[in-house]
């Protein structure tokens, strides 16, 4: 599965493919999870596969705040994973076994060759150390972080303790790397308050011109903050000179197949994923263009029933196949969370 | 020191664990301490010892002892040489 080319497929092939896969996850879940298996006899047609892409079943994702929901047995489980704990509703856990975790990391490296290449950057992680200091349970922080520190290497964590950017570290850092291009990850909104905004008043910058900048996690709190992605990267630009940015969206339910902002501000479906916009009142799917929930299917989940989520953000579908990046499959943005449900980026949780 | 000892060394204080454990049943996250943290350590730990830069794709493939070494050939190590 893994040898398909990220963005490599024409939208037909790609649905062909996604449709068979989804339906053997769906079927795989029936078989194994119990809860699972109750939900699709009662709201569904049971275990019949479905015909079109629109037509695989789909679970709330707060439904793994409620219910711990796993396909195999629980002594298979190598890791498990949370979602942040902001939401009111409770934690999401996700259950891994080694098969799942493992097709996880090869998806994520596909995607990410797509954008960085194969070749590992020197990496600067905007947090602080202690964010990965407890390897007995992960946030979806931590998660986040370390999954993204194999495309790096001399990882160094920017922030100390205080998350006050530690300014001799990331001296000596570049200094080590001159001239190499390096990659920085971290969290929007703490890329934000915490590199961006701290830079902003005494005038410092960093000479990151070769940087590209990899973040995620959500603008909820930006967006709370009134802040757009054009002033994001405006700012970013003025104190930093980093041109090269690249947001993703995704969820820790979906861990993995992200989906990637390219150079023309579009986020993307790659081979392994696939986003459906449903209208909010009768859930049928949108046109391109049409605004509602976001629905996101992912060919990772082997070991929890979590192929086929509805999310609780609303966006809309702005392409397919017609990305002038020149990547293949749909694009989209996202405008934001549904009123009333929970604020739950992973990047959103510390404390106030 | 010989490549095989250093490539022991590396596992034994990355994963305190003792040279009799190294063989091919030990594998990712047979011990605590070889966790996804633990990889990366390991890893960057193997690039200084031996003067290498592994690939990404290798670096997820390397699942167990016996599978480093093959990999490890790659970069033009040998470690049972």
């Amino acid at each position: 599965m893994i040898d398909v080319a990220p963005y490599g497929l024409e939208q037909n092939a790609k649905l062909e493919y996604l449709l068979a896969e989804l339906n053997r996850l769906s079927r795989l879940h029936y078989d194994h999870c119990v809860h699972y298996r109750r939900l699709l006899d009662a709201l569904h047609n049971g275990s019949a596969a479905a015909g079109t892409l629109d037509a695989v079943p789909y679970l709330p994702v707060r439904l793994f705040k409620h219910h711990e929901l796993l396909s195999v047995p629980q002594q298979d489980i190598v890791k498990t994973m949370t979602s942040s704990g902001t939401g009111e509703h409770g934690v999401s856990k996700i259950f891994l076994d080694r098969f799942t975790a493992s097709l996880q990391m090869k998806v994520l490296a596909s995607i990410m060759s797509s954008f960085i290449g194969k070749q590992r950057l020197p990496m600067l992680v905007i947090d602080t150390p202690s964010t990965t200091a407890n390897r007995q349970k992960f946030s979806a922080r931590a998660a986040g972080i370390l999954g993204f520190t194999m495309f790096g290497r001399d990882v160094t964590y920017a922030l100390d303790d205080a998350m006050k950017l530690d300014l001799d570290k990331i001296a000596a850092f570049l200094t080590r790397h001159d001239g190499e291009d390096i990659l920085i990850f971290g969290f929007t909104s703490l890329v934000w308050e915490h590199m961006i905004q701290a830079l902003g008043p005494e005038g410092l910058k960093l000479p990151l011109s070769r940087a590209i900048l990899l973040h995620g996690g959500g603008w909820k709190r930006l967006l709370s903050l009134a802040v757009s992605k054009e002033e994001f990267k405006s700012r970013l630009f003025g104190c930093t000179g980093i041109t090269r940015v690249h947001n993703y969206y995704g969820m820790v339910e979906q861990t993995g197949s992200i989906f990637m902002e390219c150079e023309h501000g579009h986020l993307h479906s790659s081979s392994f994923s696939e986003v459906i916009i449903r209208d909010p009142i009768d859930f049928r799917a949108c046109d391109v263009g049409e605004r509602g929930l976001i629905q996101l299917l992912s060919l990772i989940p082997h070991s929890y029933p979590g192929h086929s989520l509805l999310s609780e953000d609303i966006g809309e579908v702005t392409g397919i196949d017609d990305c002038p990046c020149g990547r293949r499959g749909k694009t989209f943005i996202v405008h934001g969370r549904v009123k009333n449900s929970e604020a739950r980026g992973c990047s959103d949780t510390i404390p106030r | 020191m010989s490549n095989k000892e250093k490539y022991d060394n590396v596992f034994i204080e990355c994963f305190g664990v003792t040279s009799d454990v190294l063989n091919e049943k030990f594998i990712y996250q047979c011990v605590p301490t070889w966790d996804s943290v633990g990889h990366m350590g390991m890893i960057a730990a193997l690039e200084d010892a031996f003067g290498i830069m592994m690939e990404t794709d290798d670096i997820i493939d390397f699942g167990s002892y016996t599978i480093g070494i093959e990999k490890l050939r790659k970069y033009g190590v040998d470690v049972l040489a």
